[in-house]
């Protein structure tokens, strides 16, 4: 059970090791209160798909399979798009459209597809809280690099005192290049750790 | 007719999918290793996204809105996209066995990239007329296929390159896209 949990943090990470879900990923990690809230509503999403499709998958047929992984999932997308917009009207304006676009997150159908429609419910529900922590991990992650170098700031606490913030780091040039260097920095830690 | 010309610059070069956006990633980074293969996902990207809108700009306007379901929005605009995209497949194997041999590999994985659902929300939101609309969803799918074009372009030339060898792949791929994100910045001051 706690492997389950643990994989989805580090090793398996659906974005640094995995590239999955990188829309969301670039695009709201313009700040850091962002990329903990697109974490949250993705964790909310995995985790409620997780549990009723490891719940169904032995009722539906094999063949549908697909499209009733992606209705259960639109549903949970729905649930957090309205909750969002009801109780954090400021964080449904900087997400935008990217709410209604955890539906084709490729981690969620991913998950469906690769662990929820073939294990039981508890072990399934580990699984979306390893995976979903992995993915609020890289944004936390990312979202830092980008606040502090593209704005000066962290969770809006001035942090750089007289040093002038690097304003690309903020625009979408800076994402592509964090992303990049950081999925260097993985690559770079993972072929040492394997040659001792 | 100056409107049409403002959504078409506007879509390719100014919010362009790929480098302001961030919509339609995966297919970017996947399918961009080969000129001949962004070339197909570009065109099935475009064929789709077009029909799409089409498709889905009038159902939010004729039945959702009057109906006043738009909660039911995101689950019924993926499943229109999705047997959308089979019907296409099915309809090009019979009518274009050419055309399908071409696109075919390319359609399944158009489902899931979130630039198509993207751009049908868009739409939307931005109070366009429904030609404007699918003008719109037109233009923004040749933004994608100029952007993956472009990509693929340097990307076979990359392979030649001496690369550091953690960079290898994805990392010099997105220091690549962000180069070119930079570049399309450039264009930002050509519509207000």
């Amino acid at each position: 059970m706690w492997k389950e949990f643990k994989k989805g943090i580090i090793k398996e990470n659906p974005v640094l090791s995995a590239l999955l879900g990188l829309c969301p990923t670039l695009a709201v990690t313009t700040t850091v209160k962002n990329g903990i809230g697109m974490g949250l509503a993705t964790i909310f999403v995995l985790i409620g798909s997780n549990a009723v499709i490891s719940l169904l998958a032995r009722h539906i047929p094999s063949k549908v399979r697909i499209p009733s992984y992606i209705v259960i999932i639109a549903t949970f997308v729905t649930i957090v798009d309205l909750l969002v917009q009801a109780f954090s009207p400021e964080l449904n304006k900087s997400l935008g459209i990217f709410i209604p676009l955890i539906v084709v997150n490729c981690i969620v159908l991913g998950r469906a597809e690769a662990f929820a429609g073939r294990n039981r419910f508890l072990p399934s529900i580990m699984d979306a809280l390893g995976m979903g922590l992995g993915f609020t991990l890289a944004l936390f992650l990312l979202s830092s690099i980008r606040e502090i170098l593209g704005n000066g700031t962290f969770l809006g606490f001035h942090v750089l005192g007289n040093i002038p913030p690097i304003l690309v780091f903020i625009l979408p040039p800076g994402a592509f290049i964090s992303l990049g260097f950081i999925i260097a920095a993985v690559s770079f830690l993972s072929a040492k750790r394997r040659n001792g | 007719m100056k409107d049409y010309l403002l959504i078409m610059i506007s879509a390719i070069f100014i919010n362009n999918v790929i480098f302001a956006r961030f919509l339609g990633l995966c297919p970017y980074l996947g399918v961009s290793k080969k000129f001949s293969t962004a070339w197909g996902m570009g065109m099935a990207v475009t064929f789709v996204m077009t029909v799409s809108t089409a498709i889905t700009f009038p159902l939010n306007r004729y039945i959702l809105l009057p109906f006043h379901i738009e909660y039911m929005r995101t689950v019924m605009f993926i499943l229109v996209i999705a047997s959308l995209v089979q019907i296409v497949e099915i309809v090009l194997k019979k009518t274009s066995p050419s055309l399908h041999r071409s696109l075919g590999i390319y359609l399944p994985l158009i489902t899931t990239n979130c630039a198509i659902l993207g751009m049908a929300l868009l739409a939307i939101k931005g109070e366009y007329s429904f030609f404007e609309a699918v003008f719109f969803a037109f233009s923004s799918a040749l933004g994608f296929t100029l952007a993956i074009l472009i990509f693929s372009g340097i990307r076979e030339r990359l392979d030649f390159a001496n690369v550091p060898e953690n960079f290898k792949n994805v990392p010099i791929a997105l220091i690549t896209a962000a180069l070119l994100a930079m570049s399309f910045m450039g264009f930002a001051g050509l519509v207000k």
